[in-house]
């Protein structure tokens, strides 16, 4: 027989960060406003709420994803990842944090954990981008103060790519 | 967003058996790109949703043995777009999966709710009619039966899939001997932007130059996806001249019926159809070595 559970408030659970955790939710929650509002990680930010801008960009089990097209009963049993959750330890940045500061690879800063969850997911898979292969991966992800030559410098930069003639 | 109830289905037949129970009241959730979307702009109100993602039936992409493409319903464009077995088929096939929206929404957003969402300008649709797939469906009482990729949408985000219906797989079958496969579309705007004309064309040639084989889908020139049959009828053997290319491709301007839209006036899309219907034809018209 088939026993559907309808509940109007879910218990979920998952891996943030590193570490489980466990929280109540309605169903029409966002995984973007579970992040700011409930749990407090105001590091996702939220930008046009349709999944254009790329300024919530996190990742689900690895993958790329918009936190503000995700319900967050959507995430139950996965692994979420944050800007909160790309540095080594407290002391220490990720290669691409760092780079992002060395190569000023951000103006107003809104777009910026966006764009280095989106490069991180990037150089996950591939080590050593081209430029039309950083290019393409990352045009979702805008930046209206149109600082794109140096994150794309700064993604470079962290995957160790020295380009001459610049 | 309006709240509603929420469970996920474990199973093809809990989720059929949810129809039976909730029908008009539920919508299913697949990757959400779409849904989630319209439920906040409360173009969608369902007060039941069911989620997909535990299906394990709905995913997966299998070479069947004749060489043909069976691709689950909840497989996501990412990983069609990646996946050997559709490379080995037809690298033009991932290659068009490759060029929808962003890597975001290719990694969450899923073929089959791309087809049920039936937004004229998709980019899946055209590919796989131009490619003759079949959508194979699932009913409530043990029902089954495919639809062919160009009966499939019926109007502006209609589909031919009955209530009682649920997508479960979109089976592509072989490419015939010699045939290739290329997708075009036309972006004057951004990158990421749906397609102001998309064309895909299925095209093989004799070494002789004649064209033995052809179908072309169409896509953002109409309220659903189209087939360009006048297009395919005055090519298919026919020497694939420039001059034949360019006749048949002019037949198009009558068979599409653009919506005029920021992307363009209905006058401007049917002769950019043409353009494009042509290039596309072109890029494949030279007989495989």
């Amino acid at each position: 027989m088939w026993h559907l559970g309808w509940v109007s408030v879910h218990q979920i659970s998952f891996v943030l960060n590193g570490t489980t955790v466990e929280r109540s939710v309605g169903p029409e929650t966002l995984v973007a406003d579970l992040l700011r509002d409930d749990i407090g990680l105001t590091g996702t930010k939220i930008g046009c709420s349709i999944g254009v801008c790329g300024a919530c960009s996190i990742l689900v089990d690895g993958a790329l994803m918009s936190g503000c097209l995700l319900l967050a009963i959507m995430v139950d049993g996965k692994s979420v990842t944050t800007i909160e959750g790309i540095a080594p330890s407290e002391d220490e940045l990720s290669p691409l944090q760092d780079a992002f500061i060395r190569k000023g690879g951000f103006q107003c800063g809104i777009c910026t954990s966006g764009q280095i969850i989106a490069a991180t997911a990037l150089l996950a898979q591939n080590a050593k981008p081209n430029r039309e292969e950083i290019k393409e991966w990352m045009m979702g992800n805008l930046c209206r103060c149109t600082g794109y030559y140096k994150i794309i410098d700064s993604i470079e930069a962290a995957a160790g790519i020295v380009r001459e003639n610049v | 967003m309006k709240t509603f109830d929420y469970s996920a289905a474990a199973s093809i037949d809990e989720a059929l058996a949810a129809i039976e129970e909730y029908g008009d009241e539920l919508e299913f959730i697949a990757g959400g790109t779409s849904l989630v979307l319209m439920m906040q702009q409360g173009l969608v109100q369902p007060s039941k949703v069911i989620g997909l993602g535990q299906i394990k039936e709905l995913r997966g992409i299998k070479r069947s043995a004749n060489g043909g493409l069976e691709v689950g319903a909840m497989t996501t464009h990412r990983q069609l777009e990646t996946s050997p077995e559709a490379f080995a088929y037809a690298a033009a096939l991932p290659q068009s999966l490759g060029v929808i929206a962003t890597i975001r929404v290719r990694n969450q957003a899923t073929l089959g709710g791309n087809l049920v969402h039936a937004d004229p300008a998709q980019d899946p649709p055209p590919v796989l009619i131009a490619l003759d797939a079949l959508v194979d469906v699932v009913s409530t009482g043990g029902g089954a039966r495919a639809i062919p990729m160009e009966e499939f949408f019926t109007d502006f985000f209609e589909t031919a899939l009955g209530e009682n219906e649920l997508v479960r797989s979109v089976r592509i079958p072989p490419m015939p001997a010699g045939s290739r496969l290329a997708y075009k579309k036309f972006l004057p705007r951004t990158e990421d932007d749906y397609a102001t004309v998309a064309v895909a064309v299925r095209l093989g040639v004799e070494p002789d130059g004649t064209c033995k084989d052809i179908r072309i889908g169409l896509g953002a020139l109409a309220v659903t996806p189209l087939r360009a049959r006048a297009v395919e009828q005055a090519l298919l053997g026919q020497k694939l001249t420039e001059k034949a290319i360019k006749e048949a491709a002019a037949l198009v301007r009558d068979e599409v019926d653009p919506l005029e839209d920021v992307r363009g006036s209905a006058k401007y899309k049917r002769e950019m159809a043409r353009v494009w219907t042509e290039r596309t034809i072109a890029s494949l018209a030279k007989p495989i070595a």
